[in-house]
């Protein structure tokens, strides 16, 4: 705990020193006036700043997810080619942990000793982050917006100083599908098909605080197995006419054709993270081999966003996203996933802006802390980001997959752990800003 | 079997050329790392006594690890500890299929038994001292080692490696179904206890370098493997070892010069065991998790190639096997990326590269780094020792 101290201590030190200097920081804008910059911490040079993340590049967990980064370099691309953030370009290394937790540890050892990134941004998954949160937090490195729903980044931002959420939690996502369901279907009978961990548990313990006596079977998967023949068989024997799923794509494609099977047809509502229609119809090609060529078979189901997806091409976020795609990416389409790493990138440059002209790592956190509740940009609803809380956005829509599109069935709702209430977002869509980058003022000096 | 493989035949100049033929013969391609002992005539300045010289490469390997540790970046001690856990684990996997001619595919889950009794002991609110965590990690391993061993000394082959498939497989799924206790998928967190002040100064008086805690844990990972690695050594050239190659060559002379072959088989496990059960609990520490999804088969699989590629029954191969699983990966990776590859093409091409070292190792060094160095060596002593008989 002493090194902790001393660290901060130090770094704060650093901190007032780039003030006394800072020429006023004019946070927005895009190119900024580079003159006053100077290296205020390890990773941001003059003209750079170095940003890191772990990502599954191979193995199981690599379709769809790994996506995710291609999505934030097409951004960043696009960024630095209008000037950066104050005059900086984003340097963004992302590496491969094959969703393994020993490999992270390794990666994220490599990002933070030998390439001296600035800040880790968008870790990707609940084991393999675990692995990491310690030492990142021990070292003082700023932990940004970690790729999972999990309730530990953000819940106890004293254990933990460093590391911040940034999707809508398990839990809150639980809430807002139990209360939809009991507003809109409160004669179901209501089924859980859940993976046997944390994002299980998270989801099962939001949805029973508003159905707890609607729910006639919870039944559970081990990731890894692939047959879910006997789950499904048991929803269907306690008479679920309606089957909530928190589960991955995988699991989405293998439950759907397990119940064609079984002929079993209730109305599924699958929760955000297992519901990409594009990827669970490949599974679903891969897995029935050619039987079912499409996602077909999701036809009418519900699922949850945070984000606008694909399937709305008239949503201006969606547009420019694909702008920046055809101008700044690489091979392949505009997917879910792509939009992710965008938007993520995106809350990222709004923190680089809010840090200031020479951003340091506690500055950097003090500035999410002190500015980024009130961000808006292209994620649905506001962050819950404050001194008590590192938990990402509050809230969720609901909507229907109806062919190769979705449809708006219940708009943002807004909630929190443990006992909040829900409530409707009054909040506006965001505008777009010019070329997609956002403009925040500076909150430290 | 034993007096001619004992290294004081060599005392005499007809006993030379005796061990010197012997040794022409006596290793095969595929363990030719493990029969050092067979033919090595020392001239030397190496000590006569087994242990005395063990001891003297244990102090040598000490004082090059702390070099290697000091001049190094904080990165490369980082890989380095990782490399610590690999090479423990996979020196007591080549004992096991070097020395005794065993096959196993679950050292991985004998891996997670260490590491998930490493990470019990330390989320007590008091933790024992950590010298004790890891001595509890070797007997929980060890038992379970002890377990398996008794079912693999009556299998063979495929069904051995079949019944060990299975124990890698299954056993990291316990840690799912008693999730209340081991944390399920997410798995459980692991606070490495801080360095102690006494290592601080040692730091400090030796380098001047910061005494961080990736520091600290690699040099714990480097005890450990010294000690490990120590152990072993003197093992095999013990008794012990002999009897182990006795069963691998020979099953039938073996058993008719008395040897328990089912004893010997367990015996070899266990020890096997018990390396894997340290090596666990060093990973525990270093990667601060100890998660289900950390050890897959692909562990397991991973540590016999590292054998296999360094030199069957040579502790030496072992950790140069482990060295290029640690190390290989981020080199192909950066290399990619300097050849204009993006991240995830890179990411990619560091599988495809190990394989190919694999194949291209299997087909000019069947025996491995070691073990093909060795054979070289021991065929020109052969050539040598025929062509001049009475030498000495």
């Amino acid at each position: 705990m002493t090194v902790i101290a001393a660290a901060t201590a130090a770094s704060t030190l650093a901190a007032c020193g780039g003030s006394d200097d800072g020429g006023g920081g004019d946070g927005g804008g895009g190119g900024g006036d580079a003159s006053a910059n100077e290296a205020s911490d390890i990773g941001i040079t003059e003209d750079s700043i170095k940003l890191g993340a772990h990502f599954p590049l191979t193995g199981v967990a690599a379709p769809g997810y790994s996506e995710i980064p291609t999505g934030s370099q097409a951004y960043y691309e696009c960024l630095n080619n209008e000037g950066g953030v104050n005059g900086r370009t984003i340097d963004y290394i992302y590496r491969d942990d094959a969703y393994n937790p020993t490999n992270t540890s390794q990666v994220v050892n490599q990002l933070v000793l030998e390439d001296e990134v600035f800040a880790i941004v968008g870790g990707l998954g609940t084991p393999t982050h675990s692995a990491v949160l310690d030492f990142l937090n021990s070292e003082g490195v700023p932990d940004l917006f970690v790729s999972s729903g999990s309730l530990l980044w953000g819940e106890d931002p004293e254990t933990n100083p460093y590391t911040f959420g940034w999707q809508t939690d398990y839990e809150s996502e639980g809430k807002i599908i139990g209360q939809y369901i009991a507003d809109n279907f409160p004669d179901a009978k209501v089924g859980l098909f859940l993976q046997d961990d944390d994002f299980g548990e998270d989801g099962e313990a939001g949805i029973r605080e508003y159905i707890d006596d609607q729910i006639v079977a919870a039944e559970r998967y081990t990731p890894g197995n692939t047959n879910v023949g006997p789950q499904i068989a048991a929803l269907q024997a306690a008479g679920a006419d309606f089957v909530v799923g928190f589960n991955v794509p995988s699991y989405t494609a293998l439950s759907q054709l397990t119940a064609l099977q079984l002929g079993y047809d209730p109305q599924w509502f699958y929760s955000n993270v297992g519901s990409d229609p594009t990827l669970v119809g490949s599974l679903l090609n891969n897995f029935s081999q050619g039987q079912v060529s499409d996602a077909s078979l999701l036809d009418g189901a519900l699922t949850t966003d945070y984000l606008p997806t694909v399937d709305e091409p008239d949503n201006p976020w969606v547009q420019e996203f694909q702008r920046i795609w055809d101008e700044c990416g690489g091979e392949g389409e505009l997917t879910n996933y792509r939009i992710y790493g965008m938007a993520q990138a995106y809350t990222t440059v709004q923190a680089l802006q809010a840090a200031g002209q020479n951003p340091t790592r506690d500055g950097l956190v003090e500035a999410i802390e002190i500015a980024g509740g009130d961000w808006e940009g292209p994620v649905l609803a506001p962050f819950r980001y404050s001194e008590d809380s590192h938990m990402g956005t509050a809230g969720m829509s609901i909507s229907r997959v109806t062919g190769d599109t979705t449809e708006e069935v219940e708009p943002v709702q807004l909630t929190d752990i443990g006992g909040a209430e829900i409530e409707p977002f009054d909040g506006e869509m965001a505008e777009v800003p010019e070329n997609g980058i956002p403009n925040e003022e500076s909150v430290i000096d | 079997m034993s007096d001619l493989q004992s290294p004081t035949t060599g005392k005499n100049g007809a006993g030379t050329a005796t061990a010197g033929k012997a040794s022409e013969e006596a290793p095969t391609e595929a363990t030719a790392g493990a029969d050092e002992p067979t033919a090595t005539r020392r001239r030397s300045l190496l000590p006569q006594s087994t242990l005395l010289r063990h001891l003297l490469v244990l102090l040598i390997a000490a004082v090059g690890a702390v070099v290697l540790l000091e001049i190094t970046d904080p990165f490369t001690n980082s890989q380095l500890a990782t490399l610590t856990y690999y090479a423990i684990a996979a020196g007591g996997l080549t004992v096991l299929t070097g020395m005794n001619g065993q096959i196993s595919l679950g050292h991985g889950a004998l891996m997670a038994v260490g590491a998930y009794t490493t990470a019990l002991f330390l989320s007590a609110d008091e933790p024992l001292p950590l010298p004790l965590i890891l001595l509890a990690a070797i007997v929980t391993a060890t038992a379970v080692g002890a377990l398996v061993g008794v079912a693999a000394a009556r299998l063979h082959g495929p069904y051995l490696a079949g019944a060990t498939l299975a124990l890698a497989v299954g056993l990291p799924g316990l840690a799912i179904y008693f999730h209340d206790v081991l944390g399920g998928e997410q798995g459980m967190r692991v606070r490495a206890p801080r360095a102690p002040e006494a290592f601080e100064s040692f730091i400090s008086a030796v380098s001047g370098n910061s005494a961080t805690n990736t520091k600290w844990l690699a040099y714990l990972g480097a005890i450990c493997l010294l000690i490990t690695y120590f152990l072993l050594a003197n093992l095999i050239r013990s008794r012990i070892g002999r009897t182990w190659r006795a069963v691998r060559d020979q099953e039938v002379a073996a058993e008719l010069a008395g040897i328990n072959l089912g004893a010997w088989r367990v015996l070899a496990f266990v020890v096997s065991a018990a390396a894997a059960g340290l090596a666990g609990g060093v990973l525990a520490l270093v990667v601060r998790l100890a998660a289900p999804s950390g050890f897959t088969l692909v562990l397991s699989l991973a540590l016999l190639t590292a054998i296999v590629i360094g030199g069957l029954g040579s502790l030496l191969g072992a950790l140069l096997g482990s060295a290029l699983l640690v190390f290989l990966p981020p080199f192909v990776t950066d290399l990619g990326t300097g050849w204009g590859l993006n991240n995830t093409e890179a990411a990619q091409l560091a599988p495809f590269v190990y394989g190919v070292v694999l194949i291209v190792a299997m087909i000019f060094a069947p025996a491995g780094f070691v073990g093909t160095l060795r054979m070289r060596w021991l065929t020109r002593q052969a050539k040598r020792s025929a062509a001049q008989p009475s030498r000495g």
